[in-house]
């Protein structure tokens, strides 16, 4: 009761300043915008990128050579020449891995490619057929390899749409060949435009069979990945744990430690992408929050004038009763009152903007980009600008508390 | 009844090493339900009497008792009550809040009362009433003239009922017909309702309507007289 008349004097008083109050919360508003924006296109981000990483499909493991990095320092173990065709072949086995439905090695890396006098450095990825379904893509023009031309060792490749574009500009690609490092291409098939995918970029890529790009472009005898699919999402744990002990057994290991291969599931993804946003939001979100603070000491500053300028009106208040008490809540009450009307301004104008710039990346660079809003930083928005209001509002409220009531009256 | 008790009452201010005594011993007694008018030169001491009076301020040293309790019995937050509850103050620039209308503007020490605030309105109209200012009700204070303003003040000191007035030059901003206007208004407060009223002035036309004027002079009380024609100014009343 006595808080609700202390707020209904606050407002009052910043009614009656309302051009001063709406300047004093400018720093709020801005903070809190900053905040609302980066943490909602964070969260946008995120959502995209893990959406990207669902495309994957919650069924594939990549098996992926050397020891699982924890650290910068074990980064170079990662190229490794641990997977061989023979693990391909134990984990083909059904005693082995019961579960496997699909199996697909995959090398990869970059090779320049020339057609006539143009050139172009695409990613090559060597793989078999399986490629287009496990990845969810498809030629605009002409076809896939088959099982026949990867055991065959054949000389064709599928180009991606910048390499066309790159290689042959307006001219047919289809059927013409192409020079990767020594060897000559002939060119199956076009893909169409797919977009910037997170992992995989197919526009600049090369795909061809693993056995040609082994042998005639990378000169090697391993694998960089094996692509394993479990029959049903249910099956992905037991499948972990089949493919490990399988590839175990395949190396001759039997201290887990000394594993020189990981798996990765969409599910590790999902948490590393996770992990990094919020990192990043996290990181953006607390510089936005320093401006808070500025703001806090900008609305102290101009309630310290407000406080001065009002003497008069303090010492009118104290001789017809208010207490030192009266007085301190309710300049406090108005710093709270302004700074969260600021904090509510700045969720607005930040989910406004987060919204609009969700509009534009979802014109301009045709991503799936959903405007998230951020009901936890919304929150949190509001919460840290009450705290600024009452940790800066403080001191005014004090000031104003303790000013006498004649020297207050007397003061012009 | 004794309302106010002045035994010796000092005050001196120090600032910034200078010592300037504003009162040097002054003693005297106020009953209840008496008009007073405090007069002196500027300098002499009245307004500082005033706030210690008023429980705006304490003396240096000196007794003062009111009401039957000395100053120093009260906390800084009992005075604010005492203040509250048993006094009401006049000043002379009027001291209203800015944008609040006549009715806000008497409603404030209400505000600090404790009182349920569905009496406010009843309790304030009741006060801007005997000032005669009911048609001005949600005028904002700007809107009103000098003795409007004023007499919105008055209600003000008068919503709560207090046992005294101080009325600090309440004429000295106002044009003369506006200010006998005003002064009837007390005169009247303290005939009909037993209002104690103490006032300050320098002039001595409108001292003489009170029933007892204290003169002052350098920081000293110099005369206590009773007024023997006390003029009156009850024609300015409708």
């Amino acid at each position: 009761m006595v808080f609700r008349r202390a707020l209904g004097t606050s407002w009052k008083g910043l009614n009656t300043h309302r051009t001063r109050s709406a300047l004093t919360i400018l720093g709020i508003v801005i903070g809190v915008t900053a905040i609302i924006l980066i943490v909602s296109l964070g969260e946008g981000a995120q959502a995209l990128i893990l959406g990207e990483v669902q495309s994957i499909g919650a069924k594939t493991i990549a098996v992926v050579p050397g020891r699982e990095p924890k650290g910068p320092s074990d980064f170079l173990s990662t190229f490794t020449d641990s997977l061989k065709q023979k693990d391909i072949d134990a984990l083909s086995r059904t005693t082995n891995a019961p579960h496997i439905s699909r199996i697909m090695p995959i090398v990869f890396g970059s090779q320049s490619a020339s057609y006539g006098g143009e050139t172009y450095r695409p990613t090559i990825y060597g793989a078999t057929p399986l490629f287009a379904d496990i990845y969810n893509i498809a030629p605009v023009e002409g076809r896939i390899f088959n099982d026949d031309e990867v055991r065959g060792y054949a000389d064709v490749v599928i180009i991606g749409n910048k390499v066309a574009e790159e290689l042959f500009g307006n001219e047919e690609a289809l059927g013409k060949r192409i020079r990767i490092k020594e060897k000559s291409f002939r060119v199956i098939g076009v893909l169409g435009a797919a977009g910037q995918s997170l992992f995989l970029n197919f526009d600049t890529a090369a795909i061809v069979p693993y056995t040609t790009a082994q042998q005639y472009i990378f000169g090697i005898k391993y694998f960089h990945r094996i692509v394993v699919e479990a029959d049903t999402e249910a099956n992905v744990p037991a499948t972990i744990e089949d493919v490990k002990a399988t590839l175990r057994a395949s190396h001759g290991i039997d201290n887990p430690e000394k594993d020189d291969f990981f798996l990765e599931t969409q599910a590790d993804a999902m948490e590393t992408v996770g992990t990094i946003t919020n990192v990043l939001t996290l990181f953006l979100a607390a510089v936005a929050a320093i401006s808070l603070v500025v703001g806090g000491v900008g609305i102290m500053n101009i309630m310290l004038v407000s406080v001065t300028e009002r003497t008069r009106e303090i010492g009118l208040r104290k001789a017809v009763g208010a207490k030192d008490t009266d007085i301190m809540l309710q300049f406090l009450l108005e710093a709270v009152i302004l700074t969260v009307l600021g904090g509510l301004a700045g969720i607005m104008l930040g989910a406004f903007f987060s919204f609009l710039i969700s509009l534009v990346l979802g014109r301009t660079l045709a991503v799936n980009w959903e405007f998230v809003f951020p009901f936890g930083a919304a929150a949190l928005g509001i919460a840290v600008a009450a705290v600024v209001g009452l940790v800066f509002g403080l001191y005014p409220a004090r000031v104003a508390s303790k000013k006498s009531p004649i020297e207050a009256l007397r003061y012009e | 009844m004794v309302l106010i008790e002045a035994r010796d009452l000092e005050k001196t201010y120090w600032d910034d090493g200078v010592v300037t005594p504003a009162l040097r011993g002054v003693s005297f007694d106020i009953k209840k339900g008496e008009f007073v008018a405090i007069m002196g030169p500027s300098g002499s001491g009245k307004s500082t009497l005033l706030h210690l009076l008023g429980f705006l301020d304490r003396p240096t040293s000196g007794l003062y008792r009111f009401d039957g309790r000395a100053i120093d019995e009260h906390s800084d937050h009992d005075l604010a009550e005492v203040r509250n509850r048993k006094m009401g103050f006049v000043f002379q620039t009027f001291n209203l809040l800015p944008r609040a209308t006549t009715l806000e503007n008497v409603k404030l020490p209400l505000l600090y009362s404790g009182i349920p605030e569905k009496k406010w309105n009843h309790m304030a109209e009741e006060a801007i009433e005997a000032v005669g200012l009911t048609h001005r009700l949600h005028h904002e204070s700007s809107q009103l003239s000098g003795g409007e303003r004023q007499r919105v003040a008055i209600a003000r000191a008068l919503v709560l009922t207090p046992e005294i007035i101080f009325a600090d030059e309440p004429t000295g901003n106002l044009d003369s017909k506006s200010g006998q206007a005003v002064m009837s208004i007390l005169e009247k407060l303290n005939r009909t309702r037993g209002h104690t009223i103490v006032l300050i002035t320098h002039e001595t036309y409108t001292a003489e309507q009170a029933e007892r004027i204290l003169h002052l002079m350098d920081g000293e009380l110099v005369k206590d007289e009773k007024v023997k024609a006390r003029r009156t100014s009850d024609h300015f009343i409708k």
